[in-house]
């Protein structure tokens, strides 16, 4: 069958074809196996994928829209695959980047050492609203704040790959990830015979161990982990009760929980329970309306009191957003060098911080070939990508930035690399990134690959769901 | 278990089952009022009597004034705004199962889930009459693909016996009404082999409770209104009678009392109403007056519900 043929691309890394040199090793056998398929069997695979999808229930509504069909994240049956290799070094400039996000965290909330030796601006750090100042002088289990971590890595070349963004607050997709994955297994349990394929369903099995390891000192019994939800019509819901199931733990909403007696209780049908460890994903400001916003409803009233005393350990601490802070983004070498004593394995773009003269004037000269994002926002929003812009759009977007230089941050466009995607011509490159999950307890465990997100739409650079994009299987071949 | 899950597993049986007893009972009406020479008046009287076994005649007067069959019809299957529709049933046991998925086995979430998702392809504009038949043949097949599910994949833990709780309680509570509603129809009267309507009445009855062959079988004898209300009320073999719903009650009440290492009130009193259907003689229940004992039942019925939920701090 047709693919597009690479005189038509823009020159970027294809993860099959490379740079057109032949198909990559790792993709050899897929590769053969799409030839003898044609695309109406593609297609007929890509529609039963997504009625499996919607029996298990996948699906989120949208918002003020109640008589809609729930929305799925749209799912592409064409795997991206990683060589052992490639894996096994990624692996290394993971674990020391996830390692000095929490050194780092764990030093701004205490002697602030890397700020004392002018390595970072103190305000950058201060004044940033991710920073959570009744965090300071607590003491996290294991000195860990940020325990699970979804860092979002693009790869340009054959061995050049880049962080593009660190997500320590409440990542989210994991359940996408294992949920790939059994409906790959489910259509063509043949390729995973014909390719070793390491497996990725331990995930809620580490996670449960991670969960434990940093559970309160000297329980008299097994640690009781529950997962804190605000509820059924979060987007995320399906996977708060997907990782509860999994790990065979309560999911939660605020209305269950209760702080009594100085320890955090869920309301069970045999009346109240103590929990020792709480997976939230609420975010810090509606933890707890008695130390923060006193408006939440999602959130249980005590419940950092409860944090500070060491009786209950929240899963990921709050204030740790400070790390992924997209200002703390370009100081991520600086910080990786100071704690680990070595420079990072793994490369952060380079970026340019306009709070700091020099860069301001070259991104202010340079802005149609820069992708300029605000560093308060999220979702692919709030962003210029010079190359695909207008005029205008540029002219906008320079008075923006001139008028608040403190709040964006600027990056060469990269060429992100591309994968065969099912679209509607047929196959064709479609440009995609990799969001590892990284968990850090007693040991950090990661499981190979991750949620490969893809811009559905052609030369689209911009992954994330909400703007259309969908996901693939993500494969770390076995040696 | 949280005490809301515990409260979303006992109200997602309960409509589970209505959801059932929904289709049963417009199947049985809409026999009836096919039977002009039995009805003669286009079954608006034998749909006046669905509607308060659904307990929900009054909302349908206010919301359309006439009866009639298409009315009726649409408004206990498809109307959102009628608590008790086949519509209201599936959406709100779907939501309760999306609200407690690690409650329930995949088995159980892809039933309901795919019931709502097939329901919702059904355009009630278009329908036609004959489609009627099959529509509710479907109800009651994904409502047993339910329970099937329910029995052979869940653990026999609190998850089953608050399931159990609730499925029981709403059957009784169905049970009585169908049988209350129609009472006087059952009651003794100078003609003691029923006349035409009447025997098409108590067909109809044991119809809503899929009892019309089955009754047969137990008593080998055409239709008599003092054996239906025996059948219904005492019978232990019926699945639908009000005693064979409360061995089922009073059993979960004991292994949850078990399980929890304590007795509630609610075990108390349901054990009493099981004393009062063990004991229970239907002459003696007809002398002192069917209606006051099924509307008695009912109030007893409710009360259980009641207590259950306090017990296991369903609304805390």
């Amino acid at each position: 069958m047709e693919q597009i043929r690479a005189a038509d691309l823009k020159p970027a890394f294809d993860e099959m074809n490379g740079f057109g040199q032949g198909v990559r090793e790792p993709y050899a056998s897929v590769a053969e196996w799409l030839k003898s398929l044609r695309i109406e069997d593609l297609r007929k695979k890509s529609a039963e994928a997504e009625l499996l999808f919607r029996r298990t229930g996948i699906t989120f509504a949208v918002y003020g829209d109640a008589e809609a069909a729930e929305r799925l994240i749209p799912f592409d049956v064409i795997p991206r695959i990683i060589a052992a290799a490639e894996w096994r070094r990624l692996t290394a400039g993971i674990e020391q980047r996830v390692k000095a996000l929490n050194a780092f965290m764990y030093d701004i909330y205490h002697r602030q050492e890397i700020i004392k030796a002018g390595r970072i601006p103190a305000e950058l750090v201060i004044q940033n609203s991710a920073f959570v100042p009744e965090m300071i002088g607590v003491e996290p289990a294991l000195g860990v704040y940020s325990h699970i971590i979804g860092i979002d890595i693009v790869r340009t070349a054959e061995n050049e790959f880049y962080v593009l963004e660190d997500n320590t607050r409440t990542p989210s997709g994991v359940s996408y990830m294992l949920e790939n994955r059994e409906t790959m297994m489910h259509m063509f349990p043949n390729l995973f015979a014909e390719n070793r394929v390491a497996p990725v369903e331990t995930y809620p099995d580490n996670l449960r161990k991670t969960l434990e390891s940093v559970a309160p000192e000297n329980l008299d019994t097994d640690p009781v982990i529950a997962v804190l939800t605000p509820g059924l019509y979060n987007s995320a819901y399906f996977e708060h009760a997907f990782l509860a199931d999994q790990m065979g733990v309560e999911l939660v909403e605020a209305p269950d929980l209760v702080v009594l007696d100085g320890v955090l209780n869920m309301k069970t049908t045999q009346g109240l329970c103590r929990v020792d460890v709480l997976y939230r994903r609420v975010d810090d400001a509606f933890l707890d309306p008695l130390t923060f916003n006193p408006d939440s409803v999602l959130g249980v009233p005590g419940l950092f009191d409860v944090y500070r005393a060491g009786n209950v350990t929240i899963v990921n601490a709050p204030g740790a957003g400070i790390a992924d802070d997209k200002a703390i983004y370009s100081y991520i070498p600086e910080i990786i060098e100071f704690y680990m004593g070595r420079p990072p394995i793994l490369k952060n773009v380079p970026t340019y911080n306009c709070r700091k003269p020099d860069a301001l004037k070259f991104v202010l000269d340079n802005m149609a070939e820069l992708v300029v994002k605000e560093v308060h926002g999220s979702g692919g929003y709030g962003m210029l990508v010079g190359p695909a812009a207008t005029k205008e759009e540029i002219e906008t977007f320079r008075a923006r930035v001139k008028a608040k230089p403190d709040n964006y941050i600027a990056q060469p466009t990269l060429a992100l690399s591309t994968c065969p995607t099912l679209v509607e011509d047929g196959i064709g490159p479609r440009h995609l990134d990799l969001r590892p999950f990284v968990l850090i307890g007693d040991e950090v465990r990661l499981v190979p690959g991750g949620l490969t997100r893809v811009a559905l739409r052609k030369d689209s650079l911009v992954v994330n769901s909400s703007q259309g994009g969908g996901t693939k299987d993500t494969w770390v071949l076995q040696d | 278990m949280l005490g809301r899950t515990a409260n979303d597993l006992f109200w997602l049986s309960r409509y589970v089952e209505r959801a059932e007893n929904m289709a049963r009972l417009i199947e049985a009406g809409y026999r009836i009022a096919l039977l002009p020479r039995v009805t003669g008046d286009d079954g608006k009287q034998e749909w006046s009597s669905t509607l308060e076994s659904a307990g929900c005649a009054e909302q349908y007067r206010a919301k359309h004034g006439e009866i009639d069959t298409r009315s009726v019809v649409d408004f206990l299957l498809f109307d959102a705004s009628n608590p008790s529709s086949i519509h209201t049933c599936l959406a709100t046991a779907r939501r309760n199962a999306r609200a407690q998925r690690t409650a329930l086995t995949r088995e159980m979430w892809e039933s309901l889930n795919g019931s709502w998702l097939e329901f919702q392809t059904i355009r009630p504009e278009t329908l036609r009459a004959d489609a009627l038949p099959r529509i509710l043949d479907w109800i009651k097949e994904r409502s047993a693909g339910y329970r099937g599910a329910l029995l052979n994949t869940i653990l026999r833990n609190d998850t089953y016996h608050f399931s159990q709780l609730g499925t029981f309680l709403e059957r009784a509570d169905n049970t009585a009404r169908i049988l209350d509603v129609k009472y006087y129809v059952l009651l003794p009267s100078t003609n003691m082999i029923g006349s035409g309507v009447d025997t098409a009445q108590w067909e109809s009855i044991l119809r809503s409770v899929s009892a019309h062959r089955s009754y047969r079988w137990v008593y080998k004898d055409s239709y008599r209104s003092w054996r239906i209300a025996d059948y219904l009320i005492l019978n232990r073999a019926m699945p639908r009678s009000l005693r064979a719903c409360y061995t089922e009650i009073d059993n979960a009440l004991d292994e949850l009392s078990l399980l929890y290492g304590e007795g509630k009130p609610c075990l108390g009193t349901a054990k009493s109403i099981l004393a009062i259907l063990d004991g229970g003689d239907i002459e003696a229940i007809f002398q002192s007056g069917l209606h006051e004992f099924l509307l008695d039942f009912v109030a007893r019925n409710n009360r259980v519900a009641h207590e259950i939920s306090e017990a296991y701090y369903f609304n805390a």
